[in-house]
């Protein structure tokens, strides 16, 4: 298994997208904190820029990578190899290669502009949703054989998790307002993996005041160790749960 | 060597494989026969477990194949469409698959040498003809001194030349004793080939004969004139 994630690991590095993606990261990073003299606003500036512009990079890069090496599964199907690790493989070396782009692109200069826990926060969470994030893509290529309605199927995903979610957690907010919702609201957070990151970071860098009582609520929850520590299983189901449905698809897979 | 028992494969409503039972031994070289679409790909596929078959089981040695992979190792399987990742060279798809199978047994490099490869070790395979394509998968297939040769048509798309070379290694191959599953439409070709013929028509095995009682049964001594007897004789009934 080892070498058929090497393979694949070069095939995308040798892939000009990865390095762009980098680029551009280390980019909009290094000039947030530029920009800004106080590092909390930067970190503010990172955030929405983990929050949309990684999911979306991870979540069509794959899907589009996947259904290119349609030819190589096929190849690699008639050859002495597990159906498991053919996928797993696959999955490995487009996460890592995320995950590195992401660190080299915008972990230095977290680390570097903001040493402490908020800073290697920000670095978790934006790994974890790299990962999300290719695991959404393994199951939205598998879902279909057609290129096109794969692709569409994951920039559904995208716009749905980063801006329509939002948009329905407002309105029910508005609509509701007369009721005691808040403690509902902790719930339905984690009916996103982009909002689970985006309160978990948000909760650190005590712009949470400006919040008001749903705020405060949050806080209460996600505040806590306990809370912290059931975000990040949550994040971390949000990348099994997909894969492993991809997986079980792919097993019975007809190629 | 392969036993296929009462196999069923449905792709949606359309019936593929239906009840398929077959006896596949060592030392024969079948040609797997039928119009296009009677499932003969498909059956290929189910032994190499890329298709996944409803119902029914395959053996491979006595043992069954599901969920199993490494029986693989002793199959060389040629594709009928060679599908190979675009932005690799031939060079690096032939490394590849060396490190893949990682096997310490002597590579047979016969058909390298051949097909003169060599001497395209850096084209991309997104530049390469469609005979090419079939050069390197033939390459592939029989690199690694497979047990069994799973060749789907073979020699389509091979210039003559090139398809003599590979008619010959098949030849040799099978006097080695190795079990050897052609398909091909090209009957006039397999004439010299094969000792056994399966005929299937829409997902059923019609018949599964030695070419020698064929031959006898219908007094031809051409195996397309056989065929093109019993399928006549057939019609009239």
């Amino acid at each position: 298994m080892y070498r058929i994630i090497k393979i694949i690991l070069l095939d995308i590095l040798k892939n000009k997208i990865v390095l762009a993606y980098t680029f551009i990261l280390a980019l909009l990073s290094w000039s947030s904190f530029g920009l800004e003299d106080n590092s909390a606003k930067g970190l503010l500036t990172i955030l929405n820029v983990i929050l949309f512009t990684v999911p979306l990079v991870s979540v069509l890069f794959s899907t589009i990578y996947l259904y290119n090496s349609s030819e190589f599964i096929e190849l690699l199907l008639s050859q002495p190899i597990k159906r498991n690790k053919i996928w797993l493989s696959l999955f490995l070396g487009l996460s890592l290669s995320m995950i590195m782009a992401f660190i080299l692109g915008a972990g230095i200069p977290l680390l570097i502009n903001a040493p402490d826990s908020i800073g290697i926060m920000m670095l978790v969470v934006g790994c974890l949703i790299s990962l999300v994030f290719v695991a959404l893509a393994f199951l939205s290529s598998i879902l279909t054989r057609d290129k096109a309605k794969g692709i569409g199927i994951a920039i559904m995903a995208w716009l749905y998790f980063a801006l329509l979610f939002d948009g329905m957690v407002l309105f029910l907010l508005f609509q509701l307002s007369d009721y005691p919702i808040e403690s509902a609201m902790v719930g339905i957070t984690a009916l996103s993996p982009i909002d689970l990151a985006r309160i978990q970071i948000l909760l650190h860098l005590d712009v949470s005041a400006m919040m008001g009582y749903t705020g405060a609520i949050f806080k209460d929850f996600f505040g806590t160790s306990l809370g912290m520590f059931i975000s990040f299983l949550l994040l971390c189901l949000w990348v099994i749960i997909p894969f492993f449905v991809s997986l079980k698809k792919f097993d019975k897979k007809d190629l | 060597m392969i036993e296929i028992k009462n196999i069923n494969k449905n792709f949606g409503k359309l019936e593929v494989l239906n009840s398929v039972n077959l006896s596949l031994k060592k030392r024969e070289c079948i040609a797997l026969i039928g119009p296009n679409g009677c499932g003969k790909t498909t059956l290929i596929k189910s032994i190499l477990g890329m298709v996944l078959p409803d119902k029914g089981s395959i053996e491979f040695s006595g043992k069954s194949i599901f969920n199993q992979y490494a029986y693989r190792e002793k199959i060389g399987y040629m594709p009928q469409i060679g599908r190979y990742p675009d932005n690799m060279t031939i060079g690096q798809i032939i490394e590849m698959i060396k490190q893949i199978r990682n096997s310490d047994e002597p590579l047979d490099e016969e058909l390298l040498h051949a097909f003169e490869i060599e001497k395209m070790y850096d084209k991309r395979m997104q530049t390469l003809s469609g005979g090419t394509t079939q050069k390197v998968s033939a390459t592939l297939a029989f690199l690694f001194n497979p047990e069994v040769l799973i060749l789907d048509e073979p020699t389509a798309g091979l210039d003559p030349l090139a398809s003599e070379i590979l008619k010959e290694k098949i030849i040799k191959e099978k006097e080695k004793g190795k079990l050897i599953l052609i398909t091909s439409h090209l009957l006039s070709e397999l004439d010299d080939l094969i000792t056994e013929i399966i005929f299937m028509q829409e997902g059923k095995v019609y018949f599964h004969k030695k070419v020698d009682v064929l031959k006898q049964e219908t007094n031809e001594d051409k195996i397309s004139k056989a065929i093109a007897q019993i399928l006549r004789a057939e019609k009239h009934v």
